[in-house]
């Protein structure tokens, strides 16, 4: 039986820019607009705008929520202080990931963890399986709204919608509420493109007027903001060297195999779940290693095509596509840890037919932040 | 029609085109094809000479997010390939009718065509394959 698919709040905005739509984990989303190349280049030049409302947002609550969270997640949060945000990988006791999420502290007491839409019921089910004494779990994903800003001109255009100092907010932190076209709305300066820029949560019911706000701002020639769609922010966070769930981690794929360690604290003084066995990971080695390739010749590197030296097999990718930055194929796979080092030729097997390509150091691009919008890396 | 559907052309239900002259046959995508794979960025062709049936996969085209085949009209043999294509695939996005053809094939004496389908037949396919 198939489900009837979830729309955002912003599903008439995405249909009147002629988005194409796609299932994504059950819910309706613009895969693109214009052309995934052109929303490519558009946020890296100028400025994207994103519908992530399909992410799962969870508040913890109470006097027992750090010490549930810090048991819960494999990074330290004890550390982070009101109004910042910390990445950290979930996982199982046996050391695969549950999810990877953000954690947004407002105050010792109260939390807001936003998680893949994928993995949104799973990781519902397994907070509260391991739910702590004194702590409150609620699901507001349905009522809550969430749309990135990305790219070098975010800042401008969301200055033009609010008088608060967005300038000082520095990265991984955010303003619990900020009026926005009239709608109280979170903000953080975070991402998933590898650019400077915000993501925005507010109730469901203000998202459309938010968004409008954000696009009149934007569309003026010189901000140059575009409508971006799915396919624009995969290629756009796999430019970045990003992890996403389901192809760099998984139930199998520890946080360590794709070498996420300095989010993993075997220092903080609380057995998190999984902590036995990712010491024991880290101290057996990992079979794999996550590395970066890009393609040396013409042809598209894909997801779960194999990658070899020599004729002898290696590994796979885990991650590829078309990169517009640098336009060439790129892409991350799981390799043997002698061949995982940036310089190594190796070679991606693409319809039976084995494409020169070579071991690069990830991200693959890293925005200068002197002079924004120009690319460094491979 | 938001896609152009060229009169004069013969067109399959994979939405590739067919010009024939006499027994030598050329074919591309159609406009909707490009439109639906949209963004091309590579364009893998066959070796000229080589020998094919009718509907096997002789060329690949990958664009950002799929891969797909383009099958070949005829038994024949590959007498000629476009590698511009192999510099600017863009051409099956912009030019799908003209610059972006594909590949010319010499069907092999005596080949019986398949019904293949006219400009309007083909419109109506379309028309169809969008209502879902």
């Amino acid at each position: 039986m198939t489900e009837p698919k979830k729309k955002t709040p912003l599903y008439e905005k995405h249909l009147a820019h002629k988005g194409t739509m796609v299932d994504y984990s059950g819910w309706l989303l613009p895969v693109q607009f214009e052309g995934i190349i052109a929303e490519v280049r558009q946020t890296r030049q100028k400025a994207g705008i994103f519908d992530v409302s399909h992410m799962g947002e969870f508040m913890v609550e109470g006097s027992g929520a750090a010490e549930y969270l810090q048991k819960l997640v494999t990074n330290d949060i004890a550390t982070l202080p009101d109004s910042a945000v910390r990445y950290s990988p979930v996982c199982y006791p046996h050391g695969g990931t549950v999810d990877d999420i953000l954690i947004y502290r407002y105050n010792r007491e109260q939390y807001l963890l936003v998680v893949n839409a994928a993995n949104a019921a799973k990781d519902l089910a397994w907070f509260k399986e391991n739910l702590g004494k004194d702590v409150v779990l609620a699901d507001i994903s349905s009522e809550t709204a969430e749309i990135a800003l990305q790219g070098p001109n975010s800042l401008s255009i969301l200055s033009s919608l609010t008088n608060l100092p967005l300038d000082k907010l520095r990265y991984y932190h955010f303003i619990p509420a900020v009026e926005l076209a009239g709608v109280k709305c979170l903000v953080s300066r975070t991402g998933y493109t590898g650019e400077d820029g915000f993501e925005i949560y507010c109730p469901a019911g203000g998202a459309p007027a938010v968004w409008e706000a954000l696009w009149q701002a934007g569309r003026v020639r010189e901000l140059g903001l575009t409508p971006a769609g799915l396919g624009a922010r995969d290629i756009l966070r796999l430019e970045a060297g990003l992890p996403l769930y389901g192809h760099e981690l998984s139930e199998t794929l520890t946080p360590l195999d794709a070498g996420l360690d300095r989010f993993v604290s075997f220092k903080k003084p609380v057995q998190f779940i999984g902590r036995e066995a990712l010491l024991q990971q880290k101290r057996a080695g990992t079979a794999k290693k996550l590395a970066g390739l890009i393609m040396l010749e013409r042809g598209v590197i894909r997801e779960g095509y194999a990658v070899t030296a020599g004729g002898q097999e290696i590994g796979w990718v885990s991650s590829g596509t078309y990169s517009p930055t640098f336009e060439k194929s790129l892409g991350m796979a799981y390799l043997d840890h002698e061949l995982a080092v940036p310089g190594e030729a190796v070679e991606v097997i693409i319809r039976e037919r084995a494409y020169p390509a070579r071991v690069v150091k990830t991200p693959f691009y890293r925005r200068d932040k002197n002079a924004m919008g120009n690319s460094r890396g491979v | 029609m938001q896609w152009e559907i060229r009169a004069g052309y013969k067109y399959t239900r994979k939405h590739e085109w067919v010009k024939q002259d006499g027994n030598i046959v050329t074919s591309g995508i159609t406009d909707y094809a490009q439109d639906m794979l949209k963004d091309i960025v590579y364009v893998e062709l066959p070796a000229v000479g080589r020998e094919v049936k009718a509907g096997e996969s002789y060329a690949v085209i990958e664009s950002v997010k799929a891969v797909s085949d383009c099958y070949a009209p005829v038994d024949g043999v590959v007498i000629q390939v476009n590698e511009a294509l192999l510099d600017r695939p863009e051409l099956l996005n912009s030019d799908p009718y003209g610059a972006g053809w594909i590949a010319r094939f010499e069907a092999v004496a005596g080949y019986e065509y398949p019904a293949l389908m006219t400009d309007g037949e083909y419109e109506t396919f379309v028309r169809q394959e969008e209502a879902g």
